[in-house]
């Protein structure tokens, strides 16, 4: 009888199936008009429609969702781990905080990076690492980020990366840009900073002709 | 690069401008663009259908027949088409792999002809989404078996030179090879058939004789039957060793449970050979001789269908053995139950809660003999509840277990193939992830040629050079490479990483070399490796300052390190590692986790492999001591996962 009860018991779970799995799964979102962005952003129409092209083939739903973000970046890194710093760009890029990128937060992003101003690139950076967006970037704040970018080189690196290599350069760069030595760097500070680093201006340019 | 996500790559690049205000180093220069056209639709004419895509979407996957320039070939200069001669169907699912990097396989298709197509247009079958895997290697395989079954009926008809032993080992395999093994095959069969039919006839009663007794046969006819049992043993040794002699793997033959059968068939016989007529161990003797029943099993080799009875039985063992606890709790609750209903009643045969369990037994089974039967109240009640629970409980399995069985066969099965499957997606993915690493690497090591040619001022040889990876691969690596110079750290291979952890744990002498101190060694790598610099680097007693071999003669001044650390490294140990400048307090982020101090007078392990993986402690460098002098005790000896002897040092 109990091997009688087990076995009706064991039929009868199987069976039972769950509203929850009845849930719409597709959500759908349609972005603005091209002309919108066109106003919005510095691109071409060319340049918008082939973008969104790219983006619409990957995500067909057209919302980006932190997950399928942070596998696509982890393809670009295959010898690290590259979802930290994922997470802090998904962050960066999802400029209404609701949890997933729309087409076009990604587009106004790349709009400001590539063909931005220094000064609004410097923005964006900054934006980037000020992870709880309080206008200043605390040395944990940095820390994290330095963490999450040596965890993109992975382990086989030369010289081997040791433990407090991302810890020193925090301290190098505080020492760079904090300017009053008040253990926060603001924005000022970092824009003028930079500004006056010549490699960091250099390296602005780099990617004008991404598109 | 991985599938797809090409269309990423601008994004991820312009990304990285996150590091620039972080990075010290100046950062290379970005892989010029050259081709700067307009997207464009591309036409392909497949066997009359048209099909259009964007060139771009084609581009994704430079190393396929699309991708790459060879559709030049195909390329139909008056109708500005690609003009294909295949199949359209096919072709179908290989355009949707471009446009959504899925390869589907379309279950209509015949599987060699869609593999044909597959490599016809450049695409490997493992890139097959997972939706369709499944069903493309089943069918795969079965097209495979059948070929097979096609190939082995030829393979039979050629002989090839086997040697003696292994023709027998094949004869006695499969009987149908020669008429020799043919007979040999039934000669046996009959034999084993006498064997049992003796036994059974040696019981029977035979008549009587003189005395009023019912003499059984083999009684009566003692040494007829001892001679009938004494051939067929004869020819079940003679048979044994002739399958011992031939197996190819005798200890593995000896384990086989047909061997095991035969040994157990014919031991009986040999043991009362061997003892007397002794009145104590007659009754032991008598009990051996149920085991020539086991002959009757020596079958399963003439028949296919017992031994799939037997397999199948081993695969539903944990079913069965379940249900068999299962029975065994309902038994032993109805007969403690049987036995103190029963208890008051005088005469009972309920004597003992075992001897309920007969009981029990057969009244589950509904066998009901009515050998014991309950005489109160409470007992028939419990007793008549047992064997109504007992129908069900023996009508209920019976099918449980068959669907069971099903189930559960076509679910290994499953799992099987799921877990060969998975191991063989992680290698996938295991391959993609260090093809990827490789390329990056390797383009390093051109790039850096690329940077001496420039110097040395051959052009032919950089745009040779140049043109061999594709802009989109350029443009990874150049991503890579800003990653590099963010961090002051630089992407190496795996069995180099070993070597330089290896040496940097060396840390005993101290070392001559005053030159550089490890944090500035970063800096050192990072601004010297640019190669725009053309001071030589005081690099002569770096950790990796071995003498590099004769065609790198003109670089060894630039960027020493970085051509070590792209070449796999040699392991001709030279003293000169030894030159190390200790540093007792670094720690060193290295699988050999935090070794302080070691000690160098070591018992060499015997090989060390080059890309053994979890390598601890410090290679040999000197010519090796004979093994069994232990150095230093506070040496011990650890077996990394590949199998070569370590020693792995502990900090004194």
């Amino acid at each position: 009888t109990v091997f009688v009860v087990w076995l009706v018991n064991t039929r009868g779970r199987q069976r039972a199936p769950s509203d929850s799995d009845l849930e719409l799964s597709t959500v759908r979102h349609q972005p603005e008009g091209l002309d919108q962005l066109q106003a919005q952003t510095k691109f071409t129409r060319k340049e918008l429609q082939s973008l969104y092209r790219g983006f619409k083939n990957e995500c067909p739903s057209g919302l980006v969702d932190e997950e399928t973000f942070k596998s696509i970046y982890s393809q670009f890194f295959p010898q690290g781990d590259a979802s930290t710093y994922a997470h802090f760009l998904f962050n960066a890029f999802d400029i209404d905080r609701n949890g997933s990128i729309r087409f076009e937060d990604f587009v106004i992003g790349l709009s400001v990076l590539l063909r931005g101003s220094v000064t609004e690139k410097l923005n964006w950076a900054f934006n980037l690492y000020d992870i709880n967006k309080d206008g200043y970037i605390t040395k944990e704040e940095m820390l994290a980020i330095m963490k999450s970018i040596y965890d993109m080189m992975g382990r086989y690196t030369y010289p081997c990366v040791r433990d407090d290599a991302p810890s020193e350069h925090v301290d190098k760069f505080f020492q760079k840009m904090d300017k009053n030595r008040d253990g926060v760097v603001t924005i000022e500070e970092f824009i003028e900073t930079c500004q006056k680093d010549e490699n960091i201006m250099n390296s602005m340019q780099l990617f004008e002709n991404v598109i | 690069m991985a599938t797809g996500v090409a269309a990423w790559l601008p994004f991820a690049r312009a990304a990285a401008i996150g590091w620039m205000p972080v990075a010290n180093c100046p950062m290379p220069i970005a892989p010029r663009d050259n081709s700067r056209k307009q997207d464009e639709l591309i036409i392909l004419n497949v066997s009359g259908r048209r099909f259009q895509t964007w060139r771009t979407t084609l581009d994704r996957y430079p190393d396929t027949l699309l991708g790459s320039s060879e559709k030049d070939f195909f390329y139909n200069e008056e109708t500005k088409e690609y003009f294909f001669d295949r199949d359209p169907d096919a072709f179908r699912s290989i355009l949707n792999f471009y446009r959504t990097g899925k390869l589907h396989y379309p279950r209509h298709e015949c599987i060699s002809a869609y593999d044909e197509e597959l490599t016809f247009f450049g695409i490997i079958p493992e890139i097959i989404g997972d939706c369709c895997y499944e069903e493309y290697k089943d069918r795969k395989r079965e097209n495979l078996e059948r070929l097979q079954d096609d190939q082995e009926e030829n393979k039979d008809l050629k002989q090839p030179n086997l040697n003696f032993r292994e023709t027998m080992w094949r004869a006695f395999e499969n009987p149908h090879t020669s008429t020799l093994a043919l007979v040999f095959y039934y000669v046996t069969g009959f034999f084993i058939a006498i064997s049992v039919i003796t036994n059974v006839v040696e019981t029977v009663p035979c008549g009587t004789t003189t005395n009023q007794k019912d003499m059984p046969c083999g009684e009566r006819y003692t040494v007829a039957f001892f001679c009938i049992d004494t051939a067929c043993v004869m020819i079940f040794t003679v048979e044994y060793l002739l399958r011992l002699f031939a197996a190819p793997s005798r200890y593995r033959f000896m384990r086989s449970v047909m061997s095991i059968i035969d040994v157990v068939a014919i031991l009986p016989y040999y043991i009362g050979l061997v003892m007397t007529n002794n009145e104590d161990v007659s009754g032991a003797f008598v009990t051996l001789r149920v085991f020539r029943v086991f002959r009757i099993f020596k079958f399963s080799r003439h028949s296919q269908g017992l031994r799939i009875l037997g397999y199948t039985l081993k695969s539903c063992a944990s079913e069965l053995g379940f249900l068999l606890f299962s029975l065994t709790m309902a038994i032993i609750i109805f007969a403690t139950v049987m036995f103190y209903a029963e208890k008051g009643s005088s005469s009972s045969k309920f004597t003992s809660i075992p001897a309920s369990f007969w009981y029990t037994i057969v009244t589950m089974t509904t066998l009901g003999y009515g050998d014991m039967v309950p005489k109160t109240i409470a007992g028939k009640i419990f007793g008549s509840i047992c064997s109504l629970s007992g129908v069900l409980v023996i009508a209920l399995p019976v099918p449980v277990i068959v669907s069971n069985f099903s189930r559960i066969y076509h679910q290994n099965q499953r799992a099987d193939k799921r877990r060969a499957q998975k191991k063989a997606r992680l290698a996938r993915i295991r391959i993609a992830k260090s093809g990827s690493a490789n390329a990056f690497l390797q383009s390093k090591h051109n790039g850096l040629l690329n940077e001496l040619l420039e110097l040395t001022g051959s052009e032919e040889d950089e745009q040779k050079l140049i043109k061999s990876i594709s802009l989109l691969k350029s443009q990874h690596h150049h991503l890579l490479r800003c990653l590099e110079k963010t961090t002051a750290h630089e992407f190496v291979d795996e069995q180099v990483y070993e070597q330089n952890c290896l040496e940097t744990a060396l840390q005993t002498y101290p070392s001559h070399s005053s030159s550089i101190a490890s944090h500035d060694s970063p800096a050192v790598t990072c601004c010297g490796a640019s190669g725009k610099k053309n001071t030589p680097l005081p690099n002569a007693n770096l950790p990796l300052a071995n003498p590099v071999p004769s065609h790198r003669g003109p670089l060894q001044e630039l960027s020493a390190l970085h051509i070590q650390s792209a070449d796999p490294l040699s392991h001709t140990s030279s003293r000169s590692n030894l030159n190390l400048r200790t540093d007792e307090s670094k720690r060193i982020n290295c699988k050999s986790g935090r070794i302080t101090t070691a000690i160098i007078s070591l018992p060499t392990p015997p090989a060390l492999a080059p890309d053994a993986d979890g390598l601890h402690g410090p290679p040999q460098r000197r010519p090796p001591p004979p093994l069994g002098h232990p150095a230093a005790p506070s040496i011990q000896t650890t077996t990394s996962s590949a199998g070569t002897n370590i020693v792995k040092v502990s900090a004194l």
